[in-house]
């Protein structure tokens, strides 16, 4: 019996073989396709070096939950499940379409293992799939052009707005689902129509109703709709894969790798070079990133795989006060400018030039507090903190340190705090302790078995040394054996670090490991989550860290520490805010929360939405606290507001930092009076029962 | 165009708790951290933006002892490509003018087109700019915070009282003392300085640089420090009451009436 429409692969147009038109047409397009991957490649080679070929185990299962499994999406419901369903759908599909583009040369093609049931099932599932990322194209430009989300928005400063491409590729997409039916349904009434035994067509798919609507048609328009459908297909394919590097939707090629090749830690900074021994630093001409090519190979693969989401600016803390800064616009700035330096056609169009003063300003770089919530976001698994520390390194390294900040970066140097203040007034607050309750000091050579790092702001600032004595009678009721440095210690150097000055931090950290490791103590101790992040992350070498609140629970679980009720006079509902460093860096969300709960009768909400991992940064810690940035308003008294609403009377944090800026928020918001807040270690230190 | 800065080590006030010895002759200085003074910064700063522009050479030249080579190594970190150190036993000691006489000579050993002095020192008494410019019988602007270079001469910019501007033309070759916010000094880290540590320095005494030192030193001084005293507590400060708008308004026409707002 001969087939009811005549197949593109033996079909002829105007006396010539369609068949040379369908082999041309992928030669020429996997042909473009390579070309261009090669010049997107070209920088690449060029970048600074990055060891991620690595920890295979770790990265494959990156794969299969980042990746595979989409598990950051649903984070944002409607686009998330949105995007779930177009991913399998292409995954789906993709079987298909290169059956289809083989089925122009070779008649009758399946391919290998798709044949039989499986094939049945096959044609069955990527009828349904295709529908399915049909209808979700569909809601997705509805959603592009009349709703608008606010996240989707380009910013004056940063150009034009991307809704033309994105609905361009949206129209790609919806053409190659409808060719492909077309085709399929063409050829299915045309069967009808002859009767001939019909190719089963999933009820209620695209297919389906085309296959409905072309139920009169006379078999030449059949025919003609069937070359014609697969024709489509055949060049929209090709368009589509050779658009794909050209902008946001070079993730689809690059996700896979950009999530194989993520960062597997949280907290840490990447080395100034890779490969570069922090001892032979000094041996380096230039320090971090000045230009283009300075960034590593993995930095320039997530600028190509930015898809445009606006995620990480939605949840950024800096862009929601209006700071100069949109880690999104960190990506597409970047990748903007790589495509200029590299284009795909004619030479490398111009030197690299400072990206500090170009594509990027200073203000805009040192407006990021290394929060992580960008990151934490990223369905794709692009990375901001180190990018911004090593933009920063090149701008210490140039100079370019604005004053607010060469101040303490100077005091840091000279005095070990941000200050000034002299050494021997760091341990000053010990004296106030009372409880019976001693500060043993190594610097005076006594011994103990815990250290208790106390770290600068706890040290120095009036307010904040109740945070070191509150810590110290906890500890002592715990029983734990502690002392402190005195002015042995010096700043950790966590936000030196951040801030791009590398050669203080390393002059910081080494004296500091020399006196802890002569401090000859089992553990560490600290109330300052930046310290401990320090400790932990940065440094090398050191008995194990604990933040206070781990001590707390432990002591409660072996009941050396006991709390009294929370005082019922009072109706306070309380609130606990994630320190960055303690919640995204180091994944501390519960211990902290089952410390406070350990209060009898506590009454504690949640501000849902922006807790956990979706802490918003109260402002920054460090050196963060010195710089004077362009903003609308206080990170502080964004959170301040979000604690109201989430009905809290008491903000409780565990960090001096967050301390410092909710307290300032409260009153810059005019709380004073209505709000309040508190360290972890003071409200439990004022329910120990003694 | 070559450029002279002289720089000077002090105790930085920012970093330190300034404590009176007994008798008063002196601070106390065991447990003091030492900077280049603040206004030198910026002068050093200006005088690299300077060569950048138009080309020539940066010498930073300071008077005291070892120990001041620091200052030197910072400041030749930011940019400038020569460093001097003026150091004799026969200096300590000496009074402003005394000093002025030293860089006098030190400016006459060099071929410079302009000496650039911070306008005061954190310890000091904001005279040795001018002393200098008096003794090279060159001209002199102080509190200078703007420096456009033109053909012989400089159009500057100073600072006047109330903030107001003043702009003056002042001939080659000229002394000015520079006034902090003219520019934003680069950063130097630590690896700014290592960059530079094995750079020679040249050192000279008062043989080398032909002084006479009668004039220099204690027994020189016309000028004799005689007591240094924490002033005792004033009667306290004003406070401004009523509602917010209120006391800004009270804040703002304060301001008004003191200069500080136009």
């Amino acid at each position: 019996m001969d087939p009811a429409l005549i197949a593109p692969a033996n079909a002829s147009l105007l006396g010539i073989p369609a068949k040379a038109l369908f082999i041309l047409i992928p030669l020429v397009g996997i042909g473009v396709f390579a070309y261009i991957l090669k010049h997107r490649i070209a920088p690449l080679l060029r970048a600074a070096p990055d060891f991620r070929f690595n920890r295979y185990p770790e990265r494959i299962r990156a794969v299969v939950k980042v990746w595979l499994a989409q598990w950051r999406h649903p984070r944002y419901l409607l686009a998330g499940v949105l995007h779930i369903i177009v991913f399998f759908g292409f995954l789906t599909l993709a079987a298909r379409s290169t059956q289809l583009v083989i089925l122009g040369f070779v008649d009758e093609f399946t391919l290998p293992g798709f044949s039989g049931v499986f094939g049945h099932l096959y044609s069955m599932l990527k009828d349904y799939a295709g529908t399915a990322v049909f209808i979700c194209a569909v809601i997705l430009a509805v959603r592009r052009l009349a709703f608008k989300p606010a996240r989707y928005a380009v910013p004056e400063r940063y150009g034009k707005d991307h809704t033309p491409e994105a609905i361009f590729v949206l129209g790609l997409i919806c053409t190659l689902l409808l060719s492909e039916s077309v085709f399929d349904a063409s050829l299915v009434a045309a069967q009808s129509a002859q009767n001939q035994p019909t190719h089963f067509l999933s009820p209620l798919t695209l297919g389906w109703f085309f296959r409905h609507a072309f139920a009169g048609a006379s078999l030449p328009t059949l025919q003609g709709l069937h070359l014609a459908a697969y024709t489509i297909h055949d060049l929209t394919f090709f368009f589509f894969l050779c658009f794909l590097p050209m902008g946001k939707h070079f993730h689809v090629i690059t996700s896979l790798f950009n999530v194989f090749f993520m960062r597997l830690d949280t907290g840490t900074v990447k080395p100034v070079r890779h490969g570069v021994d922090e001892s032979k630093l000094d041996e380096l001409k230039s320090f971090g990133v000045k230009k283009f090519e300075d960034f590593t190979w993995k930095h320039m693969l997530d600028f190509y795989s930015c898809a445009d989401c606006g995620r990480c600016s939605d949840r950024c803390p800096a862009n929601r006060v209006q700071r100069p800064l949109s880690p999104r616009f960190i990506s597409i700035k970047a990748r903007d400018r790589c495509f200029q330096l590299y284009p795909l056609w004619g030479q490398k169009a111009a030197e690299s030039d400072a990206l500090i003063g170009g594509i990027y300003s200073e203000d805009e770089i040192w407006s990021c507090t290394t929060c992580g919530a960008c990151e934490q976001e990223c369905p794709l698994g692009i990375e901001y903190i180190d990018k911004m520390v090593d933009l920063r390194r090149g701008m210490v390294d140039e100079g370019m340190v604005p004053q607010s900040l060469q101040k303490p970066l100077s005091a840091l140097e000279k005095r070990g705090n941000p200050w000034g203040k002299m050494e021997k007034k760091r341990a000053d607050w010990a004296a106030a302790v009372g409880d019976g309750c001693r500060v043993k000091l190594f610097e005076k050579g006594e011994a103990a078995e815990t250290l208790y790092f106390v770290d600068s702001i706890t040290s120095y600032d009036d307010r904040m040394q109740k945070i070191a004595q509150a810590t110290a009678r906890i500890l002592c009721a715990a029983g734990v054996d502690f002392g402190v440095l005195g002015k042995d210690e010096k700043d950790s150097g966590h936000e030196v670090r951040r801030f791009g000055e590398e050669m203080l931090f390393q002059a910081l950290k080494e004296h500091n490991t020399e006196t802890i490791q002569a401090a000859e103590v089992k553990r560490i101790v600290t109330s300052d989550p930046h310290a401990y992040n320090a400790l932990k992350k940065d440094y090398r070498d050191l008995p194990p860290v604990q933040h206070i609140s781990e001590v707390i629970v432990d002591a409660l679980g072996s009941g050396k520490l006991k709390l009294t009720p929370a005082d019922n006079g009072s109706s306070k509902t309380y609130v606990y805010h994630d320190p960055c460093y303690l919640g995204r860096h180091n994944a501390l969300y519960d211990i902290p929360r089952q410390a406070i709960d350990a209060i009898p009768g506590i009454r504690r909400t949640e501000m849902s939405g922006d807790c956990r991992d979706r802490s918003f940064c109260c402002g920054g810690g460090g050196l963060m606290l010195f710089y004077e940035p362009e903003e609308e308003m206080r990170m502080g008294v964004v959170r301040v507001k979000m604690a109201r609403d989430a009905g809290a009377d008491v903000i409780v944090t565990a960090c001096p930092f967050c301390l410092v800026n909710i307290e300032d928020a409260i009153k810059v918001a005019g709380l004073e009076g209505q709000m309040e807040a508190v360290d972890l270690s003071e409200l439990i230190d004022r329910h120990i029962q003694r | 165009m070559e450029i002279l800065v002289c720089v000077k080590r002090v105790p930085d006030s920012a970093e330190n708790e300034i404590e009176v010895k007994p008798g008063g002759a002196d601070i106390k200085r065991d447990d003091l951290v030492y900077s280049v003074n603040e206004w030198d910064n910026y002068a050093v700063e200006e005088a690299i933006q300077i060569v950048d522009r138009v080309g020539g050479s940066v010498t930073v030249a300071t008077i005291g002892n070892e120990e001041s080579e620091e200052v030197v190594r910072r400041e030749m970190a930011m940019g400038a490509a020569n460093g001097l150190m003026l150091v004799d036993p026969a200096f300590e000691g000496s009074d402003g003018r005394g000093i002025a006489a030293i860089l006098k000579a030190a400016v006459q050993k060099g071929k410079y087109d302009l000496v650039l002095t911070g306008a005061q020192a954190d310890d000091g008494a904001a005279q040795v700019g001018g002393m200098l410019a008096a003794m090279l019988d060159w001209p002199y602007a102080s509190l200078v915070n703007l420096i456009e270079v033109q053909e012989n001469k400089l159009r500057i910019g100073r600072e006047i009282e109330g903030g107001n501007q003043e702009v003056n033309e002042i001939m080659l070759p000229c002394v000015l003392s520079i006034q902090t916010g003219i520019n934003e000094p680069r950063y130097v880290g630590i690896r700014g300085i290592r960059k530079v540590a094995s750079l020679e320095i040249p050192v000279m005494n008062a043989e080398a640089l032909g002084l006479d030192t009668a004039g220099l030193g204690p027994a020189g001084a016309r000028v004799q420090r005689l007591d240094y005293f924490v002033p005792p507590a004033g009667a306290g400060a004003e406070m401004l009451e009523g509602s917010t708008d209120e006391i800004t308004a009270k804040l703002i026409d304060l301001l008004k009436a003191k200069g500080g707002l136009k």
